[in-house]
């Protein structure tokens, strides 16, 4: 019944409003089974809407939203069965422990798997006989990433989950969701922090004020960014001027400096080659750089008050 | 004090609705006790006598205060209003603190504020002088009613002041309390356990040795003696304890962590036992602690009220018109005052169950709600699981009442008999009770911004209970309350039809909520 790039989440066309803020705007994703998802984005981008849409939370105005080949908003605790959310601000029972929380969740989703929740314990360094308030915003993360990282299920679905997290538990986490992956797990990770991206997806997802702008794998993207490109040559190179894609040049005798379109670098260093390489230096876009791009105004800027709020 | 101007000025307009819903109250406690008294008695003749009974009742005494100068209005409206007007100012200043010290670091609001560039203590004092302000206006609005009503002027200026001060002993009660618990429900749960005992006192003092009274700040206020040869020093010990409860919420704030408090949580158990993990259990857990806390006090109210026995002729007086207020009904006078009491009993119920069917709403409006829909429970099975709680705690809640009631009027009479009917009568009001219930239902499901409206249909339901037959309204808006349509037991037979209509209403009422909830998009 499984094959290959069967889809998890297929969403297409979708369309949220609230009010007269259209906080999705014909949005398109799709999360295959066993890969890593990230899904990124500038504050304000709906991605939290997405996933709120996703877990049968917010209904939608229009567009097609398959979970499991479900139907999220008809049979929402059905198909919650099969997954686990950690939300990006969680926030507990002042009255209940950390250790009462991930058995409620744990028990609500169908079980929890007792080996791996005590590991989770010890390696999250969590104490599970806090009560609610009595944790630190990392903490709270914690309890809530243990719940979800403890259950057995086919989907992780993670908006912003290491938020508060202190980096030696941020790697904690990587280690999981890879092991989680190794097993045939899918993951959905909205996130912010360029490291833990590059370190866990598989594909990436980038929308902006509610569209997808653009998808694909980290080296895909890398491939439609600019390499800056250094060259000592023999003589002076011609031709570049005129060649497409190539920006900012900058000639000074037998020193060329400028910046490529990665899809073009094979010919550009074909007209460096024909003047005599002496020394070559080609650095590939940092994946700031990447987002920069991505999240910058280089697209049209959306309305101001889409970026003022956040969450 | 940098930035504690701006803090202030936030709260006041964040507040000002609750100032005057506040003022306006406790301004209707005292005005209209003058209002009733007036009518109540045709000749001072009848007025002498019936004060002359009330002054030798134990229970009217233990619940409102020392009997002086019962033969006045002034003396009536401060003997009457004072004990309630120093709860309900005590109650205010719990609130409008809290909702700026606990509620705020709770949300993480506070959090940012205190990161910008303001001093360290600024939304502490801006807190304090909110609330403090906000009892001299209750003070003043009350002042200013019985001045205007007209009553004597310096009295009356003193009735507002101890007011005012008793307020201002709570808030820094309240003040000292969000510093010690970690919890907005900690620190509501002691600033309420102080208001509780404070009143305590003052009750034992009054009917027992005066000592304990001077132990109370409200017996401090009612020592200031209004209409009765008036004195200001007791007014002083209330604004020196004031001070100091202040200062000491200042010294303590200064010794706790942000989001703490001095008091550290206890730790509790590192699982959750079965029973807890289910849509049920944990609707019952939820709710439990507010379960047992509304019960008990259910049932002391039902204890004082029982505890007048059956003499209550020498509480009501030979007034005519008096009496015609209890025997509605055409039963007998005893029966009429009780099916009164039952009544208060069953409104007073009914602020549990309002809340208890508007904690969906607030946990949903606290987040917390998401997490648990994303698991396997589904939306209804969740909220169904706290209509039943709210079903069940409102049973216990009256059920409460009605045995409270029973038992102390067997204690009084030594007529056990009694128990099991009044019981009965009591949660018979479970029906319009649980009307109000699906009215929240309701608002929730299909208007959730409006839920907090189901709060109007208790008041309504108190309005219509005491002012509709007194000024004489017109059928339909009584009808509107769905308490108007039950019999008056025990001064009438109980009647099933109403009784079962008003359940059919309320399971309407929930359902259409249920549907709504189930469609709409969760906040
Ligand atoms: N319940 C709501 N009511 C009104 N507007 C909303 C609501 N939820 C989200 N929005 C708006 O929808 C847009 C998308 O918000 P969303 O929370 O999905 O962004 P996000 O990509 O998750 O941002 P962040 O990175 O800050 O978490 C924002 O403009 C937001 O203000
Ligand atoms: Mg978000």
């Amino acid at each position: 019944m499984t094959f290959v790039n069967e889809a998890i989440v297929d969403i297409s066309g979708l369309t949220k409003t609230f009010g007269t803020t259209r906080a999705l705007d014909r949005l398109d994703l799709t999360v295959t089974r066993g890969e890593v998802h990230g899904f990124l984005g500038p504050n304000g981008a709906g991605k939290s809407t997405t996933i709120r849409v996703l877990l049968g939370m917010l209904r939608k105005d229009s567009g097609e939203v398959r979970l499991f080949g479900g139907d999220p908003w008809r049979d929402a605790a059905h198909l919650h069965r099969r997954l686990a959310y950690v939300p990006g601000d969680v926030n507990l029972w002042p009255n209940l422990t950390g250790g009462q929380v991930i058995d409620l969740l744990g028990r609500l989703r169908g079980g929890l798997d007792e080996e791996r929740r005590h590991g989770l314990v010890e390696r999250f360094e969590l104490d599970p006989t806090k009560k609610g308030r009595s944790y630190s915003k990392g903490n709270r993360q914690k309890v809530a990433l243990v719940a979800a990282l403890a259950s057995d299920v086919d989907l992780l679905v993670l908006d912003e989950p290491t938020s508060g997290l202190d980096p030696i538990m941020e790697s904690v986490f990587t280690e999981y969701v890879e092991q989680f992956r190794a097993g045939g797990g899918t993951v959905l990770l909205s996130s912010h922090i360029l490291a833990e991206v590059e370190r866990l997806c598989d594909r990436v997802s980038i929308i902006r004020s509610g569209r997808r702008v653009e998808t694909g794998t980290l080296a895909d993207l890398r491939h439609l960014t600019r390499t800056s490109v250094v060259a000592e040559l023999a003589r002076p190179v011609t031709g570049l001027a005129e060649l497409p894609g190539v920006h900012d040049l900058d000639v000074q005798g037998e020193r060329a400096i400028f910046e490529v379109d990665t899809v073009r670098i094979d010919e550009a260093v074909g007209l460096l080659h024909r003047a005599g390489i002496r020394s070559l230096t080609a650095t590939p876009p940092t994946l700031e750089e990447l987002f920069l791009r991505h999240y910058g105004d280089e697209i049209p800027a959306a309305d101001p008050e889409r970026e003022a709020d956040g969450s | 004090m940098t930035g504690t101007g701006r803090f202030l000025v936030a709260f006041l307009r964040r507040d000002r609705w609750h100032y005057l819903w506040w003022a306006l109250g406790a301004t209707l406690l005292y005005y209209s006790q003058a209002v009733s008294v007036k009518g109540l008695y045709t000749t001072q003749a009848e007025f002498d006598r019936a004060a002359a009974s009330m002054q030798d009742n134990t229970a009217f005494i233990a619940m409102a205060g020392p009997a002086r100068a019962l033969n006045t209005i002034g003396g009536q409206v401060m003997w009457q209003a004072s004990a309630f007007g120093a709860v309900v100012v005590g109650l205010m200043s719990m609130f409008l603190v809290g909702r700026h010290t606990r509620v705020e670091e709770e949300s993480g609001r506070d959090e940012l504020l205190r990161a910008s560039a303001v001093s360290r203590h600024a939304s502490l004092t801006a807190a304090l002088v909110g609330s403090l302000l906000a009892n001299v206006l209750v003070g003043a609005l009350v002042a200013v009613s019985l001045v205007s009503f007209p009553l004597d002027r310096a009295d009356s200026v003193a009735v507002g002041v101890g007011l005012a001060l008793c307020g201002w002993v709570f808030t820094g009660a309240a003040l000292v309390a969000a510093q010690l618990t970690s919890s907005t429900r900690g620190m509501y749960a002691v600033s309420g356990a102080v208001i509780a005992v404070v009143y305590a006192l003052r009750a034992i003092g009054d009917v027992g040795d005066p000592v304990l009274s001077w132990l109370s700040p409200i017996g401090w206020y009612q020592a200031m003696h209004p209409y009765s040869g008036l004195r200001w020093g007791p007014a002083l010990l209330l604004l020196g304890l004031a001070a100091a409860a202040s200062g000491a919420a200042y010294a303590l704030f200064g010794r706790r962590d942000f989001g703490g408090g001095v008091w550290a949580a206890r730790p509790g158990p590192d699982r959750a036992e079965p029973s807890l993990t289910t849509a049920l259990g944990f609707a019952w857990w939820l709710q439990r602690a507010s379960i047992i806390g509304w019960t008990g006090g259910i049932a002391l109210l039902g204890l004082a009220y029982g505890s007048i026995g059956d003499d209550v002729g020498t509480l009501i007086g030979d007034s005519s018109g008096s009496q015609d207020v209890f025997v509605q009904g055409g039963g007998s006078l005893v029966d009429g005052f009780y099916a009164v009491a039952i009544a208060v009993i069953a409104l007073v119920g009914a602020g549990f169950t309002v809340s208890s069917a508007l904690r969906p709403h607030s946990e949903e409006e606290s987040g917390r709600v998401e997490v648990l829909l994303a698991t396997g429970l589904t939306r209804r099975r969740w909220l169904l699981a706290q209509v039943v709680v709210t079903i069940a705690g409102t049973l216990l809640v009256l059920a409460g009442g009605g045995l409270g009631l029973g038992v102390g009027f067997g204690l009084v009479t030594g007529d056990g008999g009694r128990i099991g009917p009044f019981l009965l009568d009591t949660v018979g009001y479970v029906a319009p009770s649980l009307v109000l219930a699906g009215l929240a239902r309701l608002l929730y499901g299909v208007l959730p911004r409006w839920a907090y409206l189901a709060w109007a249909g208790l008041g309504l339901g108190v309005l219509m209970v005491f002012f509709g037959p007194l000024l004489r309204l017109p059928g339909w808006l009584q009808g509107l309350s769905p308490y108007h349509h039950l019999a008056l037991v025990p001064a009438e037979p109980f009647r099933w039809l109403p009784f079962v209509a008003l359940l059919l209403v309320a399971g309407a009422l929930t359902a259409v909520g249920l549907v709504g909830f189930g469609r709409r998009d969760l906040r």
